[in-house]
């Protein structure tokens, strides 16, 4: 029997904020234990909650992006469960009128090679909202020890349908809210510092069956690679298990990373009634369509449709655009250039997904800081295109630009890069080349085109490299014949 | 007048204040020589700290030298019950739970004391978290009736009330979340007064029921309890529900609506069960006074008031189990010494036994009970319909009448212990205060008589964010008699 | 709520994380079973097409800013804790 499996994922996003999502208490990562707290955040007796706007605006912002429906109206639970990281020992959360309803989300699988597209799907939401997020425990063998410094951090909570069916699906889901998230400024969604934090259901069913299978929920999925394994690994054990007719369990497992396995979790007694209440403490959100315009107009074109652009607008291959898009600032930065010479966009995108990330890598420069700008890598592409310099010595002036920031020109005039010959001149060379070189000639002539290099080189050579190479190939076949 | 300075009211010892006939500094040693000589009787405070309020006092001293107090409080002490924030200072909430818990910020109503010049005196005692009409249910010991040193106060703002009447505080500072400044107010025969919810800041009262609960003055006249409402009053952005409305000058509208002819109402469902108490017979005489003025007096139906008591108890309770889940033997509050270390779940079921009180327990219980799985429409979600009407209620008779009088208690305090064991009966005799924590109205209780030597309170319960036509009907009749003088012999 | 005499006080008690006698156990029983009894009041009570009140005084959209304006110290923050180490709170080992 064939088995299929079925995904649904629960992903967690901190929302970037300055303050915490109901208290103006710092939020942060990385602080000293126990610093990012007040009243409020360590649920002191008295300490109330008082909503941060940028968290709404935050969600309201993802929810659109992720084709959701915001209704009118959202409100506060509490969601009581004891736990030492739970300050409270209530999350407030949105229980039954969640900030954002439905929504699809466009992913891609990959492609059959680094240079083809892969196939585009669209995996549906369930639903978006937000809550506060809970302090760290810190093992140690004998105890524990709580940092509040992360509890009250505003934190949605992306749940899908279980619309999914392979750890690939799942991992091209989350590259995509993640690009989705950065490029709206929403999140930065670093998974090291838990600024996304993804659970999956998981389950498997005979193909052809419509019930959903027992569902494994499967914690500790701390990277985007881990998830794409983790759901793999699940998957195998589960049909495994149902090929040897054996049931699986509803329960809760986790992804051991290092073992590269999963494994059951100890089950909480009395989990799952969690006694929700509206939160007394908090008043309801009212969205109106002024709120989501404003937020609306703030979204900048997502990476699918900008990367459908890039091809159609700038005739990119999808290897340049698989580059650049899915990092915004550097694909705003090709654009700049891009734009004010479309025909050029081609060779930009290469100086761009080449030279500029080599260089920025190896210098270890953030794009922000590069001295190569639009204006820099129009110089070269034109000099190159004008023919003042060949393609390889443009490679030279463009780490020239780099290290010194002055634009094409001055580098070429600087260097003396700039050919101090005309065409007559190269004429001469090619005739020396061709008496020079007689074997190749003759084999040339007996049609073998690969013997017209033999002759470029030594042209190139007595041009210092200098002479444009098109125009040597031409001459030499023009003086050959 | 000879009269102590601790029995003085707070706008006379503002005017000697002003005049330089007293200073605060023998004001407030007045206050603390009065509490250590009947302290051993009524037993108000959990504890107080002598050498802080001097220097309060020394401070306000100084800052009248240089011409530079804060208002009409400056000086003047105020207890404080101890289920408020003050920064540095202890706040039990009557509990085992929070016996060494010092709060490391203020409470925004202490903040305002604070800049109102007032020194702050003591932590008053209460019911364990606020839960109780008789502070019997304090962790730290009973409190006195100063009235009767074998009843109780009232509660849960019971040593509030104590401290007023027995002269150890000027103005004290109560919560009220079912009546728990209105009972204990008429039980020891003082002034009470509860705002409209979101009037005054909740941040920094430990919750009890979050959507209920209001910090208010208890006083010995409605003027006093009128200075300390305006200190406390206004909209705080730390409360989301703390309402965005301009607090009226509650001494000038006491001046401007003086002999105003009021229309009163009688809620019938009130008095119809009530005749016969013995509470009775002085709120009846407060009517006929009323009538005498010149008011209208009108008889209005609150039709849903048999449903209060059930409606209360639902919501305070539901609300309860989820406010103390914090105090769990974790961050700050008690930890119990035996418990299984390899369990964390231990340490909340052990601190938690040995932290809380039995009302406390018995409330969670229920409030836990009624949130629970397949429960929650039952019980919350049909209270919070009940709830409406019962505030509709309020609205609807607030269409005829400018405020209601009722008695506040159905009887004057009790004996020490005489309901201890009975917890639901302890529960029906909250019905009067009640339904204005359900609809959010404000409620002032005030003396008006005594039944067996004990004091009687009526209660006014007034239109939202109106709590100054409210203190001006009250002040009506407390001006026409002697109440507020009258103090317990001790 | 026909069953309510019989509250599952056991299973309450986990819930509400109090270690009950078996006393406590007996006379909660008892008691909350005659306080549910006179709750039930309320199934009489006709709330067809009656919103619920969260609020008395109900507002939309009360927020602040993202401006930080809170803070407390470590050892402020830590000052009540029954047990710490390295500025953070002792639990006993919790096990996930």
């Amino acid at each position: 029997m064939e088995y299929e499996a079925v995904i649904g994922l629960e992903v967690h996003v901190q929302i970037k904020a300055e303050s915490k999502i109901f208290t103006r208490c710092k939020a942060g990562f990385g602080f000293e234990p126990n610093t990012l707290v007040d009243p409020v955040v360590m649920g002191l007796p008295g300490a109330l909650p008082v909503m941060n706007k940028k968290a709404l605006d935050g969600v309201i912002k993802a929810g659109l992006a992720l084709n959701c429906t915001i209704p009118d109206v959202c409100k506060w639970d509490r969601k009581n469960y004891f736990y030492p990281d739970s300050p409270n020992n209530y999350q407030i959360t949105q229980y039954d009128q969640p900030i954002c309803e439905g929504g699809l989300v466009e992913i891609e699988l990959s492609g059959d090679s680094r240079a083809a597209m892969g196939e585009h799907k669209k995996i549906q939401l369930t639903r978006i909202h937000l809550e506060n997020d809970v302090g760290k425990l810190n093992h140690f063998t004998e105890d524990s020890l709580v940092d509040y410094n992360r509890a009250g951090t505003s934190l949605m909570e992306i749940v899908t349908e279980p619309d999914m069916h392979s750890g690939d699906e799942a991992f091209a889901f989350l590259t995509a809210v993640r690009q989705i998230m950065v490029y709206c400024g929403i999140s930065d969604c670093d998974m090291e510092k838990g600024q996304m934090r993804a659970d999956a259901n998981i389950s498997v069913r005979p193909v052809g069956q419509k019930e959903l299978g027992s569902k494994i929920e499967l914690k500790n999925l701390n990277s985007i690679t881990g998830v794409k394994n983790g759901i793999e690994y699940e998957i195998k054990r589960q049909t495994r298990e149902l090929k040897k007719g054996n049931t699986i369990t509803q329960a809760t497992w986790r992804w051991d990373a290092d073992q590269g396995r999963t494994e059951s979790m100890r089950e909480k007694e009395d989990a799952h009634d969690y006694r929700y209440l509206p939160d007394p403490d908090l008043m309801p959100v009212r969205i109106d369509d002024e709120w989501k315009n404003w937020i609306r107009a703030e979204i900048p074109e997502l990476p699918f449709d900008k990367q459908r652009r890039f091809i159609e607008a700038y005739d990119l291959p999808y290897t340049i655009t698989s580059v650049l898009v899915p990092d915004r600032e550097l694909s705003e930065y090709f654009e700049a250039a891009a734009k004010r010479s479309p025909k050029m966009a081609q060779a930009i995108g290469n100086y761009v997904t080449n030279d500029v990330l080599r260089e920025l890598s190896e210098t270890g420069q953030s794009l922000a800081e590069c001295k190569v700008t639009a204006e820099h890598l129009l110089s070269l592409v034109n000099a190159v295109e004008k023919g003042t310099i060949t393609k390889q010595i443009g490679k030279d002036v463009f780490l020239e630009m780099f290290k010194s920031g002055e634009l094409a020109d001055a580098v070429i005039e600087r260097k003396g890069l700039k050919p101090n010959f005309d065409e007559d001149q190269v004429k001469v060379w090619c005739q020396e080349a061709i008496d020079e070189n007689p074997r190749p000639v003759d084999d040339f002539k007996a049609g073998n085109e690969k013997a017209l290099n033999a002759l470029l080189g030594p042209v190139m050579k007595k041009s210092r490299g200098k002479a444009n190479p098109q125009i040597v190939n031409q001459l030499l076949r023009e003086l050959i014949s | 007048m000879s009269e102590e300075l601790y029995y003085k009211s707070a706008s006379e010892l503002s005017g000697l204040l002003e005049k330089g006939e007293v200073s605060s500094l023998e004001l407030t040693r007045s206050i603390i020589g009065r509490t250590k000589a009947v302290e051993d009787r009524v037993a108000a405070f959990n504890s107080y700290d002598e050498a802080d309020a001097l220097a309060q006092a020394e401070a306000s001293d100084q800052r009248r030298s240089t011409g530079n107090i804060s208002g009409p409080l400056d000086g003047i002490p105020v207890g404080i019950k101890d289920i408020l924030a003050v920064k540095d200072q202890p706040l039990t909430c009557s509990s085992k739970m929070l016996e060494n818990f010092i709060s490391p910020y203020d409470a925004t109503c202490i903040q305002k004391l604070k800049q109102s010049g007032a020194v702050l005196w003591g932590r008053l005692n209460m019911d364990e978290f606020a839960m109780g009409s008789s502070t019997e249910n304090s962790a730290t010991h009973p409190t006195s009736n100063p009235w009767n040193l074998n009843c109780v106060p009232g509660g849960s703002s019971g040593g509030s009330a104590a401290a007023v009447a027995a002269g150890e505080a000027v103005l004290t500072l109560g919560s009220d979340t079912g009546g728990s400044i209105r009972q204990p107010a008429s039980h020891c025969g003082v002034v009470g007064l509860k705002p409209t919810y979101g009037r005054v800041s909740r941040f920094g009262l430990a919750a009890f029921a979050s959507s209920l609960d209001q910090v208010g003055p208890m006083a010995r006249s409605v003027e006093d309890a009128s200075l300390l409402l305006q200190a406390i009053s206004g909209h705080d952005l730390r409360d989301s529900t703390s309402f965005r409305k301009e607090v009226p000058d509650f001494s000038k509208s006491l001046e401007s609506l003086k002999g105003k002819k009021w229309k009163l109402g009688l809620p019938k469902e009130y008095f119809e069960k009530a005749s016969d108490s013995a509470a009775m017979e002085p709120v009846q005489k407060a009517i006929d006074f009323y009538r005498e003025l010149g008011c209208e007096i009108k008889e209005v139906s609150l039709p849903h008031t048999e449903y209060a008591v059930a409606t209360y108890y639902i919501i305070a309770t539901a609300e309860a189990s989820s406010n103390l889940a914090r105090y769990d033997g974790i961050r700050y509050t008690h930890r119990a010494a035996n418990f299984d270390p390899k369990d964390s779940v231990d340490v909340y079921n052990q601190s938690r036994a040995e932290g809380f009180g039995e009302e406390v327990k018995r409330r969670i219980i229920l409030g836990t009970y009624v949130l629970s799985s397949g429960y929650y429409d039952a019980y919350y979600l049909k209270a919070q319909k009940a709830r409406t009407l019962i505030r509709q209620d309020f609205e609807k008779a607030y269409e005829e009448v400018d405020a209601l009088l009722t008695p506040t208690s159905p009887f004057p305090a009790f004996e020490k212990g005489a309901k201890m064991e009975d917890p639901l009966s302890m529960y029906l005799s909250d019905i009067y205060t009640i339904s204005a924590n359900l609809a959010g109205i404000p409620g002032l209780s005030l003396p008006c008589g005594y039944s067996n030597g004990m004091p009687v309170g009526l209660q006014i319960l007034g239109k939202p964010f109106q709590e100054d036509e409210m203190l001006a009907i009250g002040q009506a009749f407390e001006s026409a008699h002697d109440f507020k003088n009258q103090h317990p012999e001790l | 709520m026909s069953d309510t005499e019989k509250i599952d006080i056991e299973y309450v008690a986990k819930l509400a994380r109090i270690a009950l006698s078996e006393e406590e156990k007996a006379k909660f029983s008892e008691q909350l079973g005659s306080i549910l009894g006179y709750i039930e009041k309320l199934e009489e009570l006709n709330t067809e097409g009656v919103e619920p009140t969260a609020h008395p005084h109900p507002m939309e959209n009360v927020w602040q800013e993202d401006v930080v304006s809170s803070e407390l110290s470590v050892e402020a923050a830590l000052q009540n804790a029954p047990k710490q180490r390295q500025n953070m709170v002792v639990v006993p080992k919790v096990v996930e």
